[in-house]
């Protein structure tokens, strides 16, 4: 679901296709009937942005004909833990879970924790507003109020009223299959089949996986549908065991790497957190805010001591808390899209960009070309000339006469960079697999890699401050950059890069893995999780053995996967309580009790010598404070959370909200849209009307923005490449052939897209592949979309992406562009001025229909505060 | 050449005596494609690489003649790809050596209305001092409240996710301590 993994991520679906052939039932179900609907055994069609209602009918469908995987559930989640009694639910209050502000448009979460924790005890820390979320988070476990590694009050009968089962037997009992029907368009028999066929496969013998792309996270209320997700499989015991899991296929070559070791605001190396104004006092206070009293979070402060160490080196003293003052200070947004509206303010002056294209790939991308016009500096670094590089002469807005050229202040610096072969260095993939590129031909011209680039920015950036250095220069200047260079452009040595990274010890020796890193000064250590890809000297990432040298089937012996060299995270769910494999079909990982030690197929999740018997006492701290039948080590209770006590900001379950835009009201709640998605009420941002508000027909239809085959996300990398212009040369729409007779599209004609914040074109492909669905007894016909087109290279035409508005998730900021509204009418799109003038027209019309009542009034008070 | 010679070598002949019905396999060479050398036989070196395309990670082997790319197959030694690229990964030497690839740096001056030239290493100097100037001009040491924030919000910075780990660590490790927080990649969208 919410992936096309046979058109996106062709060669890993080769496995899909194989499984297929054994057996495996592969079910498919998505907007589109794409190329991966064809090779699967099972598609069904659902409206765009209504996956919740999908996933949480499976849910409800697991727990009304008790099929969940009962040992599992009771042992390894945290359903029968006990929540706290002011606890209220969607179904209670309308829509909105306890604790929901419509002042501040925000949730205070308190109301949300386990019962008989010592919530006040967090609070102090909560009231400043800075609780960790979303990446900050890593994987749930840190910053949790528990004060130990047992949740205080427990049912294992799961019958408890306030237990998170039946908590959750009450939120999704009204997600029957005729609820799902009526609100995705599809059949209840087939909603029946996909449920049906999950149960069937899942339990001891048998695990099924679920695989999600961007499909799932690019909405308003993206992280809950993961989240769903997460709990249909915990629901089903098929997390942590071979053939299950809930797998997200990423994008790009190395977005794993670049979210481990951020190129984010948020977070610093290995999902610490990045420090709040106001937030802490010290080093003290932010490993007591960010440390779990159980699990491997417990260990923080030698992570971040050692992260420290990495930066600082022997400035980093006890004495000076190790240069914690040294970090700069986050708001709770310094997100993209926050920035770019302050760019748009001209309070950015200066922007690098590296290997990725705003101007074509970011949502409401024609604000993103004007905010590039009100900075004083820019810097691009690419292989070609990209959209984001040349929007000051030939971008959209030039021919509309929106921007001027000889008026655009922007000093631009477009420097070529090196590709993947002129350089070496690490990708991470998407099952979290550190591969290592070597160079193979030495970069022309101008062309440096990224390490060159900032590696020598920074040697010139300290020479220069280090004339007259002032105290806010420190940091800078005390940084230890003295990487080794090689070859007549004094390339740094990636390897030697690694290698800080993976980490030292206090005699300058390469550190074997995480667990050797200590809080006081005595380890370095660049991203915990990384640490142990250099062991002994040796770049581990650079491993090839071929698959046939290798015995087992995880091949442990091809490149590096963090941590440790784990295939598969918290494996030690593969064994049940007693360690024992839940069945010989399915055997893993599982205790040795002759050897005293856990052993299998893969490195194991869990202290290899603690046995499944082990029991913490009170006073145990960290990962000792996990019991020996706890699998999941980074979570302070060791439970897989079906409930979210902590660490989310839209609730701690997911609910079905309508996204954003949408032509329907919400079946459930009056509460139409997430209450906390993250909006920006600007003149230069506006909303279609959606649901009941007036002017909604304006923008009748369903549109979803997709990626193909041929090319790659914002173009680049694609549209540049003559083979893959001629595969995929232009810009179409998908649509069905009752919308297209409904509009007067012709197959192979033009159409225009229409919302309130642009207009594109594109050739018309009328195909049955996008059905019109029958949702709340309505017809809703969906519009398709590819996204990879601007203004250059070897195949031109409109960006999708500028249909979109900037409306985000509130946990991590990822824009809904998978589902939203247009209007789409045939013929090309008006030239110059006349373009902004069509888009102003029928923005006027719905507005004119709005008859004087604001959309706003429309909506519960939740919706207007935010 | 003889009759007999020359009704044998017609395909459909030689495809029935060859037991090679499909016409896939030893009836369809000629002397020419006999002759035929693959690209990747006269190359100088063969590198291993990863795909830069999406996340899979399929391997590849790069050849390399004459300080060139002549070719970029998958990898069998993969356990992920077994030796397989999809369209994207399969034209990826087009890529490296595409047609539009620019191997000079390139300038706008404010208000400029085209390119100018900039040696790579005066774009170095004016980049680090456009850095130190914006950072010294809209440093905050501490908010309005007079909490600490040593911070820069005048710079941004965006881009990491087709860059490799060693380059995102030392962007992070550089701007953060620089005080620029707004660092973003793809992650975000």
């Amino acid at each position: 679901m919410g992936s096309n993994m046979a058109e996106n991520h062709p060669v890993g679906f080769q496995w899909v296709v194989e499984a297929r052939e054994r057996g495996a039932q592969v079910i498919h179900v998505d907007p589109r009937f794409t190329r991966t609907s064809a090779m699967a055994t099972r598609w069904v069609g659902i409206r765009a942005g209504s996956d919740i209602a999908f996933l949480g009918g499976i849910v409800n469908y697991v727990i009304e004909h008790e099929r969940w995987f009962h040992d599992y559930v009771v042992e390894y989640t945290n359903a029968p833990v006990i929540v706290n009694e002011e606890f209220a639910d969607t179904e209670d209050l309308d829509g909105l879970f306890s604790g929901w502000d419509p002042r501040s448009g925000k949730y205070d979460s308190s109301s949300w924790q386990y019962a008989g924790m010592d919530v006040h005890g967090a609070a102090g820390r909560r009231e400043k507003g800075f609780a960790p979320k979303g990446e900050q988070s890593g994987h749930g476990g840190h910053g949790s109020a528990l004060s130990q590694g047992e949740p205080p009050e427990e049912d294992p009968s799961l019958t408890h009223p306030r237990c998170v089962f039946q908590i959750l037997r009450r939120h999704f009992a009204r997600y029957t299959p005729e609820f799902v029907a009526d609100a995705c368009g599809c059949s209840v028999e087939q909603f029946v089949a996909v449920a049906e066929a999950l149960c069937e496969n899942s339990g001891r013998e048998r695990t099924s996986a679920f695989v999600y792309s961007v499909g799932w996270t690019q909405h308003s209320v993206g992280v809950q549908y993961i989240r769903t997700a997460a709990i249909v499989q915990l629901l089903l015991g098929n997390v942590g065991r071979p053939g299950g899991g809930v797998m997200a296929l990423r994008g790009h070559a190395s977005i794993q790497g670049s979210t481990d070791i951020p190129t984010l605001y948020n977070i610093l190396p290995g999902y610490l957190t990045m420090p709040h104004v106001g937030a802490y006092d010290d080093l003290a206070s932010y490993v007591e805010a960010n440390r779990s009293p159980a699990g491997w979070w417990g260990n923080f402060g030698a992570y971040a001591v050692s992260l420290l160490k990495a930066s600082w080196g022997e400035k980093a003293t006890p004495e000076n808390d190790f240069c914690f003052g040294y970090l700069p200070r986050i708001d709770e947004d310094n997100s993209i899209y926050r920035c770019v509206l302050d760019m748009l303010d001209g309070k950015v002056e200066g922007f690098v960009v590296v290997g990725e294209n705003p101007a074509v790939g970011s949502a409401h991308a024609k604000l993103h070309r004007l905010a590039l016009a009100k900075l004083r500096w820019l810097v691009v670094r690419d292989l070609v000339e990209i959209e984001s590089a040349s929007f000051w002469k030939d971008g959209p807005e030039i021919e509309t006469g929106e921007l001027r050229t000889e008026e655009i202040p922007t000093e631009v610096f477009f420097l070529p960079a090196s590709s993947h072969v002129e350089k070496e260095g690490s990708f991470t993939n998407t099952q979290r697999l550190l591969q290592w590129h070597e160079r193979a031909v030495e970069p022309k011209g101008d062309c440096r890699s990224e390490l060159w680039f900032y590696y020598h920015l920074g040697r010139i950036v300290r020479e220069k401050l280090a004339a007259r250095a002032e105290e806010r220069d420190r940091p800078v200047l005390d940084l230890t950059w003295d990487y080794p260079t090689h070859g007549e452009h004094e390339e740094p040595s990636a390897e030697a890069v690694l290698a800080e990274i993976s980490g030292f010890d206090a005699e300058g020796n390469a550190i074997s893995g995480y667990r050797e890193l200590r809080d006081d000064g005595s380890t370095s250590c660049g991203c915990w999780i990384y640490s142990g890809v250099f062991a002994g000297g040796e770049n581990r990432a650079a491993r090839r053995t071929p698959h046939w040298e290798q015995d087992s089937y995880a091949a442990p012996e091809w490149a590096w996967a963090w941590p440790a060299n784990r295939r598969l995270l918290y494996n030690r769910a593969s064994a049940d309580p007693d360690g024992r494999p839940w069945s010989e079909r399915k055997r893993y990982v599982w205790w040795d009790e002759e050897a005293r030690r856990w052993t299998g197929t893969d490195v194991p999740d869990f202290d290899e010598d603690k046995p499944p018997d082990y029991r913490p006492s009170r006073r145990d701290r960290g990962p000792d404070a996990i019991a020996g039948n706890h699998p999941f080590v980074m979570q302070a209770d060791g439970r897989g959370w079906i409930y979210v006590p902590h660490g989310l900001e839209d609730g701690p379950l997911p609910t079905h909200y309508e996204p954003h835009e949408s032509p329907l009201p919400n079946a459930l709640y009056p509460q139409r849209a997430n209450p906390r998605r993250q909006r920006f009420e600007r003149p230069e941002n506006p909303s279609n009307p959606s649901g009941a508000e007036p002017g909604a027909g304006v923008y009748p239809f369903v549109v979803t923005t997709y990626r193909l085959t041929e090319h790659h996300t914002a173009g680049g990398m694609s549209r540049t490449v003559p083979y893959l212009t001629e595969l995929q040369p232009e810009l179409f729409v998908e649509v069905h052939p009752e919308l297209a007779e409904l509009r007067g599209l012709h197959h192979g004609g033009w159409a225009t897209i229409v919302t309130s914040r642009a207009a594109i074109e594109a050739r018309v492909l009328v195909t049955d592949r996008i059905k019109p669905l029958r949702v709340q007894g309505r017809r809703v016909h969906q519009v398709g979309l590819p996204y990879h087109w601007g203004t250059r290279g070897l195949t031109v035409g409109g960006s999708a992406n500028d249909l979109a508005a900037i409306v985000l998730d509130p946990n991590v900021h990822i824009q809904e562009v998978k589902a939203f509204t247009c209007d789409i009418r045939a013929g090309r799109r008006p030239r110059g001025p006349a373009l902004v003038e069509l888009v102003d027209r029928l923005r006027a019309r719905a507005l004119a229909e709005d008859d004087g009542r604001t959309a706003a009034a429309q909506e519960p008070a939740g919706e207007r505060a935010t | 050449m003889s009759l007999r010679s020359s009704l044998g070598s017609w395909p459909l002949v030689r495809q029935l005596r060859e037991g090679d019905p499909l016409g896939l396999g030893r009836s369809v060479r000629s002397r020419r494609s006999e002759a035929l050398r693959a690209r990747i036989d006269e190359a100088d070196a063969v590198v291993g690489s990863i795909c830069p395309y999406c996340a899979v990670g399929c391997g590849q082997l790069v050849y390399v003649k004459g300080g060139e790319v002549t070719q970029i197959e998958g990898d069998p030694r993969s356990p992920i790809s077994r030796g397989r690229l999809c369209p994207k990964g399969a034209a990826s030497r087009g890529y490296v050596t595409s047609p539009l690839r620019e191997y000079r740096v390139k300038y706008r001056r404010p208000y400029g209305t085209d390119w100018e030239e900039l040696p790579l290493e005066q774009a170095m100097e004016t980049i680090a001092d456009r850095i130190v100037e914006t950072r010294a001009r809209t440093w905050q040491e501490t908010d309005a409240g007079g909490d600490a924030t040593r911070r820069t919000l005048g710079i941004a910075s965006l881009g990491g996710a087709t860059l490799d780990n060693e380059e995102n660590y030392l962007i992070k490790k550089l701007l953060t301590a620089l005080g620029v927080v707004q660092i973003e990649n793809q992650a975000r969208i």
